[in-house]
């Protein structure tokens, strides 16, 4: 078993804060490929398409019969772990500051033989199942953990180098007046959370569930609202310096298209929450969580937004929230960028339609909070960059993949 | 030269006025809350087009973005903070001549203001409604309300800012004092008024939807050409009678209604 990572102490005044640092970032196009799969969670490796082999580190060519035909698809992940070593030394800015950092040889059962991060609970010779996370740097790499799960496994901190948890961490949720903040916040505390600071826009107007976050003294409830610049960077001098983790809940989100609509104020207002209030959130707590990214135990981890799937293709019974969702995503994806130099994760939760009251009349399936917050917790555990939560959301993300034009055509009907 | 039976003629009676403001004599008194973001607007039900609060996003403060000076953009709704409701703004007013604030006549906007206060009557029930007979009973003690004037409705409720009290938001909706359809009629049609004032975010009361007509004061007083101010502060330092007050909205094209500065002038 792992030891289990202990609450971190109150920060040293006097020691300054650890830069943080990225592990070797340039990678080959071809390499990207397993980045993006990484990105959403999955173990894939390019295979053959004219002889089947799957091939290790990614080319252009089969190292096998020399086809180009090399396409990135998931495989078994499953492998032996045959020798390790602890790195002890290392001129790399980041693993220096990391050592002693555990390294092996896996033979996968689908073929190649990789180096690989090794779970400080594997013994050699012994069967892993491999991962393929993310590291700090955005990139992919192999990391080989026990086959069972072991006690306190997420706590090994190679681990969690390569994940976002939650765990001991504080974690700002920016919208605590609907179904999914709450349900986020309940997750949150649940997964170990040491403090979950809860924004509520308006504090003066009553809402239901207020008093259940009254009821746990590791909840604060802190006045925000994201279409205020002046809120939103009030609420950063207050906790920005302690926000570990950042999950955006907020979404104003009302039915209609464009010309269902006969004036811009209410995608205005979607625009505000949606949008606006993403970048307002985004610089004001921004550049705080991308100075702390390496600040210890509880340093910042990731940025998180839960926005809808049609961000990637227009629904059109809700075709102006779907356009300040495709909106929110390019946002995201900037500040994926932007906050890379922190090593903070920028995470996006793609949702179907909610069970709420603004989706009376949409027809099932639709989301329960509840499913949308345990997605949450499982892309801070994971580090998974897209995380698609239900059977919509996967739904348009295989259709958008084949053929974005003919989706664009099947969500105006 | 036209003068008053006292002999004083115009040019006397304007330096009168601006020597009364240079001794202290007469008194200013502002009577606009601050106009910040965090400022209550009225709740609407969500299906409807929402009232946007007021926000302010920075362009400029000595800086990269503007090295000399700092300004800010703001945009708010006509009725957000301190505001102005013209005629224009209500269903019943749609017809009413000049009935946008861009044609209100200037005249209208320099006025006798006489208070009326209801502070006990709202501290002690927050959905106190003002009738015909609270101001008849209030003309006993304080004389008849003069024509023209503006009539201020005193409930202390601007003591509230900063409290879920001052909208008074409950599942029934919200909660604050207001006029009654008798009181407002008989304020127009045998006191006839300029305008009518509140403490609270409306000129009606937070129930004022379940009053007849629905929203009384905004139906009958727009109808009429009449106008409203809401959100004002300290009336608590008005003489029931004699103040002057100086409300001018600002001069938006076909506008509804708008934030301003209302100022009192005190004897």
């Amino acid at each position: 078993m792992t030891t289990p990572l202990q609450p971190p102490p109150k920060k040293d005044p006097q020691i300054p804060t650890r830069p943080p640092q990225l592990p070797p970032i340039p990678r080959s196009r071809a390499a990207l490929a397993m980045s993006a799969a990484a990105a959403k969670g999955q173990f894939a490796l390019q295979t053959c398409r004219d002889c089947g082999a799957v091939c290790y580190p990614p080319r252009d060519g089969c190292p096998k019969c020399l086809s180009t035909r090399l396409r990135f698809q998931p495989v078994a992940a499953g492998g032996e772990l045959i020798a390790e070593t602890t790195v002890q030394a290392s001129t790399d800015l980041y693993f220096r500051e990391r050592l002693p950092w555990r390294v092996g040889t896996v033979t996968l059962d689908c073929g190649p033989s990789v180096m690989a991060h090794v779970h400080a609970d594997l013994t050699t010779p012994s069967r892993v199942t491999m991962a393929m996370k993310l590291d700090k740097g955005g990139n992919a790499v192999l990391f080989a953990l026990p086959e069972k799960v072991t006690d306190h496994m997420e706590d090994d901190p190679q681990y969690r180098e390569l994940n976002a948890s939650p765990k001991h961490r504080r974690v700002l949720v920016t919208d605590g007046r609907s179904g999914v903040g709450q349900a986020v916040v309940q997750a949150l505390l649940d997964a170990g959370a040491a403090t979950v600071f809860v924004g509520i826009a308006d504090p003066w107007k009553p809402f239901a569930g207020a008093a259940d976050l009254g009821g746990d003294p590791r909840i604060e409830v802190m006045t925000l609202d994201v279409t205020d610049t002046t809120s939103v960077k009030e609420l950063a001098g207050e906790i920005g310096g302690k926000t570990d983790i950042l999950v955006n809940t907020a979404d104003h989100v009302r039915p209609g298209g464009i010309l269902s609509r006969s004036d811009i104020v209410t995608s205005r207002d979607e625009f505000e929450v949606n949008v606006f209030g993403l970048q307002r959130l985004a610089q004001a707590f921004g550049p705080l969580m991308r100075a702390r990214g390496a600040d210890g135990a509880n340093s910042a981890v990731a940025f998180v937004d839960i926005l809808p799937i049609h961000a990637l293709s227009n629904w059109h019974a809700f075709g102006a929230h779907s356009a300040s969702a495709a909106a929110r995503h390019s946002v995201l994806q900037c500040l994926r960028g932007e906050m890379r130099a922190g090593g903070v994760r920028v995470l996006s939760v793609f949702t179907g339609p909610v069970d709420d009251d603004w989706r009376q009349t949409v027809e099932p399936p639709k989301l329960a909070p509840t499913a949308i917050a345990k997605a949450v917790v499982a892309a801070l555990q994971g580090g998974i960059e897209d995380y698609y939560v239900g059977d919509i959301a996967k739904d348009v993300l295989e259709k958008w993949l084949d053929n974005p034009k003919v989706l664009e055509r099947e969500q105006q009907a | 030269m036209s003068s008053d039976p006292a002999g004083i003629g115009n040019a006397d009676l304007l330096n009168l006025l601006a020597q009364g403001l240079g001794s202290g004599a007469i008194k200013v008194v502002d009577l606009t809350h601050t106009l910040s973001p965090d400022f209550p607007v009225i709740v609407l039900p969500p299906e409807f087009g929402q009232c946007q609060p007021f926000r302010m996003e920075e362009v400029s403060r000595y800086d990269h973005r503007g090295p000399g000076w700092y300004w800010n953009n703001i945009s708010m709704s006509e009725h957000a903070g301190t505001h102005f409701d013209a005629p224009a703004h209500w269903i019943s007013g749609r017809n009413v001549p000049n009935g946008t604030v861009d044609n209100v006549a200037p005249e209208a906007l320099i006025g006798p203001a006489v208070v009326l206060d209801f502070s006990k009557e709202s501290q002690a029930d927050a959905d106190f409604v003002m009738t015909r007979a609270h101001i008849e009973a209030w003309e006993t003690r304080h004389g008849p309300i003069p024509p023209r004037a503006w009539v201020l409705m005193r409930t202390d409720w601007s003591k509230l800012v900063g409290t879920p009290a001052y909208v008074g938001m409950t599942a029934d909706g919200a909660h604050s004092p207001g006029p009654d359809a008798g009181a407002i009629e008989f304020l127009i049609q045998e006191r006839d008024i300029t305008g009518f004032g509140t403490e609270t975010v409306g000129t009606d009361s937070g129930q004022g939807s379940h009053l007849s007509p629905p929203y009384p004061a905004h139906y009958i007083l727009h109808g009429h050409g009449k106008f409203g101010l809401q959100c004002l502060a300290n009336l608590d330092q008005l003489p029931a009678t004699g103040a002057v007050i100086i409300a001018p909205p600002l001069k938006i094209r076909q506008g509804s209604g708008s934030p301003l500065r209302v100022l009192a002038l005190v004897p």
